[in-house]
């Protein structure tokens, strides 16, 4: 119990921090969000004025935070400046698609990463293993961005004699109605961004698998299980995995925030009208009110994932329980 | 103007789907700032008068015609009788008087469009179909009053309702009722904007049956996805995509006269309207024989080849050459200070600034001539305009720090005049009036970091020209005195031009069989300040739309292809497990 209350204490310090950073990690961005949004613009010193009093921008600093501040308190995170609707709106609405595209690209690259890591870390200067590993290599150093746009001229685009097979982005395509053809559309339009994020995320839950493995194979029950005559994939699968996963289970949850880094672009490739396509919408302007209400929500989320790993980790391991 | 039935008889609708990055900041057109809502607004709600399709000039719309008192003070506008707000309610005087009046009233509804009733003293109907303004003082803008006209009925109790939270009221109760063109139905944040064509709009029925925007994040993504179909139009196109597009199939390419200058502006000492100086310019730019001799050092020519790719037009004046009238070119006895390193030398020579060992100036009174200039990093053209800026200011004896930075650091050392050479656009609209009002000395800031214009520039003369146009409503004459005043800006080297982007875009001639360029000749379709493009644009004849959200037979042929690379992958390995088992045992 004092360990789930230390745990719980450490949290809730680290997101009060957080809201304070990112108050004025933001204020201290250059550029003006009135100059911003009126550039180009042919409006009168009043009108600025005017959005400035609207944004609440025209009171102090420290009064600024105290609104803030209180309002995150009654769960209120504030207005954005640029789509003039409450942040919290926003997110919820975005939430989803994010959640679907996240969890199932971060599912997806578990899996595979898993898998090949254990066939790569059994034999270790292996075939298997540089290939695996040099592949999984290659494209977790290829950025994001590129793949993806190259994903998009090569498989949706229609150049040459390539047919354009996938959309070149959007999560749906807005004539879709009815349930079953919603789903398919979603699902055909998910390929190239989980193809792109599996592609790069994917090889660090390889590496740290082939390693807990590598780990892992000198161990003595391991040779008990081989004495017994068991075959070596069964070695494999039965004893060496299952000890293997477990430092790689608090690598998933820690990932979170690359996971949301990651997200940011793919979506921003794809045009996926999740939190990352928000958060890009808001950085641009900036977009205050936005732009700190997603960096609370996603630093709150990467800080319950650690408090959550550390939650879970002393069921599956007796060997870290206090 | 023909009407333009729509031809979808055959049973589908035909949708016009244009891609958008820009986030709706509100529907509500009081409020409303960001390009694509304001241009969205532009179909949904008519104005008083819009812009004649073939030359750009003032053109009837809501209004029929117009007369002015001979003092210009007092304005009718006749209304036309036949048109309805898609409810069915007729618009009548009333409706424009309201609109006008609350945003004359109401500071929260005067946001996007005030600075069109700033010089108004009242606005009355004088019958059903006639409108009187009256002004305090002249204003250049009682022919292109871009404001659009909302139903009384509709918004009245709205405005009631909300009251302060007016503007947080975003007009998302679909349909909108308006008066345009296009009736606003549909908005997916991030997702997608839906626009459906009002059959029954008094100048007829629009081409397509519906318009789509679609977001995409990253302009490449959209010009893939124009290639593909799944857009019918791209706009704002940066000159290699343009390029690359040119060769592509069924896909039509429009490059039009730019509306935009790209400038730099030379800070001649930042300065509030009481004269209180501030900012860190370098103190030898407020001599002007000093900034002539930067404005010489430069070849505008060589901007637009090397930093615009071609794709622009090498600037003379301030308003760009789109605006035949308005556009002056410097000639003959005016175009000094042009393109002369040579005499750029001599004059400094002559000035006192002589060279120091390492070749750079140093002023009279002692300072180098080693300059900052400020450029946005997410503009190609200006950051390949700044590496020019840098060699040719070299040849004359400046040295420059490029810096090359984040719009919103770029504003903040304009704001605070900690600057020396930045660089600066407008897009100029139809009427001149507000991008020459940001020179005047009115719009030096009234304490530091409130600057209404862009460039701490002050001239007498200017101010005097600037309050002439502005009280003459003979076109001509107003132009030969816009003419003046460019001549001014070009003569003192503050603000300096250096060319006119072209705008870029295309559409897919499969989708769209013919589309209107506003002004005809050279003219553009996004960002028009009529609704010509949209409202004329027919479908294509032999136009297969698939049918609403049916999976085309490209998702099976990339389902299926996906399940057969899995199933072969599947018994590769099934394979070579079974062989190696047998190895093992």
């Amino acid at each position: 119990m004092r360990y789930v209350a230390g745990r719980l204490t450490i949290a809730v310090a680290s997101l009060a921090a957080v809201v304070v950073a990112g108050f004025f990690l933001f204020r201290i961005l250059p550029g003006d969000p009135v100059r911003a949004m009126t550039e180009g613009r042919e409006v009168t010193a009043e009108q600025r004025e005017e959005l400035r009093r609207q944004f609440g921008l025209d009171q102090p600093l420290w009064q600024q935070f105290l609104d803030y501040a209180s309002g995150l308190l009654r769960l209120d995170l504030g207005m954005s400046f640029q789509y003039r609707e409450p942040v919290a709106e926003l997110i919820l609405n975005r939430l989803g698609p994010t959640l679907l595209l996240a969890g199932t690209g971060t599912v997806i690259a578990a899996l595979l990463g898993l898998f090949l890591g254990s066939r790569a870390g059994w034999r270790p200067g292996g075939r298997p293993d540089r290939v695996h590993t040099a592949v999984a290599l290659f494209f977790w150093s290829v950025p994001t961005f590129w793949l993806g746009l190259l994903l998009i001229v090569f498989l949706a685009s229609g150049r040459g004699f390539i047919p354009g097979m996938f959309p070149t982005g959007g999560m749906v395509d807005p004539r879709t109605d009815g349930l079953a053809d919603t789903v398919l559309n979603t699902a055909w339009h998910m390929v190239l961004p989980i193809t792109t994020m599996v592609a790069v995320i994917y090889a660090q839950y390889l590496m740290i698998m082939r390693s807990s493995l590598m780990d892992e194979k000198g161990a003595d029950y391991l040779t008990t299980a081989r004495a017994k005559g068991l075959r070596d994939a069964l070695v494999r699968r039965r004893h060496a995995v299952p000890n293997a996963l477990l430092p790689t289970v608090t690598l998933v949850f820690l990932n979170l925030g690359q996971v949301v880094s990651g997200v940011i672009l793919v979506e921003t490739v794809f045009s996926w009208p999740g939190l990352g396509q928000l958060f890009y919408s808001g950085l641009r302007v900036p977009d205050l009110g936005l732009v700190q209400g997603l960096f609370v929500v996603f630093a709150a989320s990467v800080i319950l994932m650690n408090l959550l790993a550390d939650l879970v980790y002393p069921l599956l391991d007796p060997r870290v329980r206090p | 103007m023909s009407a333009a039935p729509a031809a979808a008889d055959e049973g589908g609708t035909n949708t016009l789907t244009i891609a958008t990055s820009q986030q709706v900041d509100s529907f509500n057109p009081f409020v409303a700032q960001l390009a694509i809502t304001t241009n969205v607004l532009r179909h949904v709600y008519d104005s008083l008068v819009t812009v004649d399709p073939e030359t750009g000039q003032p053109a009837p719309s809501l209004a029929e015609s117009w007369e002015s008192s001979d003092d210009g003070l007092t304005w009718t506008f006749h209304l036309r009788e036949d048109v309805r707000f898609t409810d069915g309610e007729p618009l009548t005087a009333d409706d424009v008087v309201w609109t006008f009046t609350t945003m004359m009233e109401n500071e929260a509804a005067a946001v996007a469009n005030g600075n069109y009733v700033t010089s108004f003293e009242s606005v009355t109907a004088q019958d059903d179909h006639a409108v009187v303004i009256e002004l305090e003082r002249p204003q250049a803008t009682m022919t292109s009053l871009n404001v659009p006209i909302v139903p009384q009925h509709v918004w009245e109790p709205i405005l009631e309702e909300q009251g302060d939270s007016f503007a947080d009221y975003n007009n998302e109760d679909f349909p909108t009722v308006g008066s345009g063109p296009f009736v606003l139905t549909g908005h997916d944040p991030g997702r997608s904007i839906t626009l459906e064509a009002n059959p029954d709009h008094w100048r007829g029925a629009p081409g397509f049956d519906r318009i789509v925007f679609r977001y995409y994040s990253e302009k490449d993504a959209a010009v893939e996805a124009l290639r593909s179909g799944e857009v019918s139009f791209v706009y704002e196109l940066t000159q290699a995509q343009a390029e690359a597009l040119q060769s592509a199939e069924n896909i039509r390419v429009n490059i039009a006269d730019g509306k935009r200058f790209q400038a730099f502006t030379i800070n001649p000492g930042a300065v509030t309207q009481d004269g209180e100086e501030f900012g860190d310019g370098h103190p030898a730019l407020a001599d002007r024989t000093l900034r002539q001799a930067i404005v010489m050092a430069i070849d505008n020519q060589e901007i637009v080849d090397k930093a615009h790719g071609g794709q622009a037009v090498a600037a003379g004046g301030y308003i760009p050459p789109r605006y035949s009238d308005f556009h002056w070119t410097p000639e003959g006895d005016q175009a000094f200070p042009d393109f002369d390193p040579e005499a750029a030398n001599a004059m400094l020579d002559e000035a006192g600034y002589e060279r120091g060992p390492d070749g750079v100036r140093v002023s009279p009174e002692g300072d180098r001539l080693e300059l900052r200039m400020h450029v946005h990093q997410d503009r190609p053209a200006n950051v390949n305009a700044g590496l020019i800026l840098v060699e040719r200011l070299a040849d004359v004896g400046i040295e420059v720090r490029n810096l090359t930075v984040d719009p919103g650091v770029l504003s903040d050392a304009l704001f605070a005049g900690e600057y020396d050479l930045i660089f600066t656009g407008w897009t100029v609209n139809p009427d001149p009036d507000y991008v020459l009002s940001i020179h005047t000395c009115g719009a030096l800031p009234v304490e530091p970091g409130t600057m209404q214009g862009d460039a701490y520039f002050c001239d007498e003369e200017y101010d005097e020209l600037y309050q002439a146009q502005l009280a003459e409503y003979d076109r001509e004459a107003r132009a030969g005195i816009i003419h003046q005043l460019q001549e001014v800006l070009h003569r003192e080297a503050v603000v300096n031009v250096l060319a006119y982007p072209n705008i870029m875009e295309a559409y897919r001639t499969d989708h769209i069989a013919s589309i209107r360029y506003e002004p005809a000749e050279g003219g553009n379709i996004w960002g028009q300040d009529g609704y010509w493009a949209l409202w004329s644009a027919e479908p294509a004849a032999n136009r297969v739309e698939g049918s609403a959200g049916g999976p085309s037979t490209a998702v099976w042929v990339g389902v299926g292809a996906a399940v057969l690379v899995l199933a072969a992958a599947g018994g590769l390995l099934l394979r070579r497990r079974r062989a190696t088992m047998g190895d093992r045992e």
